[in-house]
């Protein structure tokens, strides 16, 4: 499991934009660079991140190879109703990884 | 002229590094020559990628490891460690010489867990390092007063004034008389090891001060000395001198 850093809200009054902020640990390996043997490195990087509030799509988005190690992702979504915001990261090697937060929303 | 401009010289390289005349202390955080972007992100524990490291040793302090089966905690609680990372480079009584806090680790784990020291810069022992010295943060650097570390210290100063490499630059010519300027693209800092072990960006991962010391090595073309090498745990030390009284940061996070 790689470690995670997320920061959002707990609670939110319906309607509200709430912004959500994610880390995740990866190497995100380009696939061009050499080892110390001078042989190229195989690709592992994280290529598609998603976030699912109660099962819906409200946030995704595509990473490539230009994008740094341990990516930083923050985004917004309105508070509809409490549940539960499932981020979802996928990558090379089979990598998948889902933490859920929850989110209370009250009137 | 020339004299006078000389002399000028002088006087800033020599109140760089310590308090000047009138009582300002003109010594300056890494951190505070940085772009306000990256100091947002070392402020913010949610946005420092640091904190990946802290979470990581945080883990590994609670896991048995070795043939006594003992954990750090099983001796240590984490409030105990605060302010040790601030005092090292501290005076080994067994070896009669100065260690880092990653030796220090080390040594518990061969004599206390029973187990094979960690390599140097290897993801366990820096998150190991980043959890212990993260209680620490906000403390002041406090070198302890040891008599024994005098000789060791005095060396490492000689080092810092000591011109190395191919391009024939010593510590001091950067880091006390050009502090504040630019070397290519970046601005020359003070050289305060406040928030080690740092979260680079150019390293795009956490690393050691001796990481650091040893990449300036290269820079100036010189050979690095190897990893826990007496030599640069005495610039370590003179370095802990230089900034003493200033607050710890771990982990910090540089350009």
């Amino acid at each position: 499991m790689a470690r995670t850093l997320i920061n959002a809200p707990k609670t939110a009054k319906r309607g509200d934009v709430i912004e959500i902020r994610a880390t995740i640990g990866h190497p995100m390996e380009t696939g061009f660079r050499p080892d110390e043997n001078g042989k190229i490195l195989p690709r592992n990087i994280i290529q598609n991140f998603s976030c699912r509030y109660n099962g819906e799509l409200v946030f995704s988005a595509e990473m490539f190879s230009a994008v740094s190690a341990n990516p930083y992702l923050a985004f917004h979504t309105v508070a509809t109703e409490s549940g539960t915001l499932a981020l979802t990261w996928e990558g090379d090697n089979g990598f998948s990884q889902t933490e859920n937060i929850s989110l209370s929303v009250v009137a | 002229m020339r004299q006078w401009v000389l002399f000028a010289l002088l006087l800033v390289a020599a109140s760089a590094h310590s308090q000047s005349v009138t009582g300002v202390d003109k010594r300056r955080s890494g951190a505070d020559f940085m772009a306000a972007s990256t100091q947002a992100m070392q402020k913010d524990d949610t946005l420092n990628p640091g904190m990946l490291w802290v979470k990581d040793g945080e883990a590994l302090w609670q896991k048995p490891t070795g043939q006594s089966q003992k954990s750090c905690a099983s001796c240590h609680t984490p409030s105990s460690m605060k302010g040790v990372a601030s005092r090292y480079p501290d005076f080994d009584d067994v070896l009669k010489r100065p260690i880092t806090l990653s030796q220090r680790i080390n040594q518990c784990r061969q004599k206390h867990q029973q187990t094979d020291p960690l390599r140097a810069e290897s993801q366990d022992l820096l998150s190991l390092e980043s959890f212990v010295a993260h209680q620490s943060r906000g403390m002041p650097v406090a070198p302890p007063d040891d008599k024994r570390l005098d000789t060791f210290r005095e060396r490492g100063q000689q080092r810092y004034t000591q011109r190395m490499g191919q391009l024939n630059l010593s510590c001091a010519q950067c880091h006390d008389s050009n502090a504040g300027g630019r070397l290519g693209s970046s601005q020359i800092p003070q050289a305060h090891p406040t928030g080690y072990p740092v979260y680079r960006l150019e390293w795009q991962s956490l690393g050691s001060l001796q990481r650091r010391l040893r990449n300036c090595m290269s820079g100036v073309r010189a050979e690095p000395f190897a990893y826990g090498a007496q030599e640069l745990v005495e610039l370590e030390l003179h370095l802990a001198v230089r900034a003493k009284g200033m607050l710890v940061e771990t982990p910090g996070v540089r350009p």
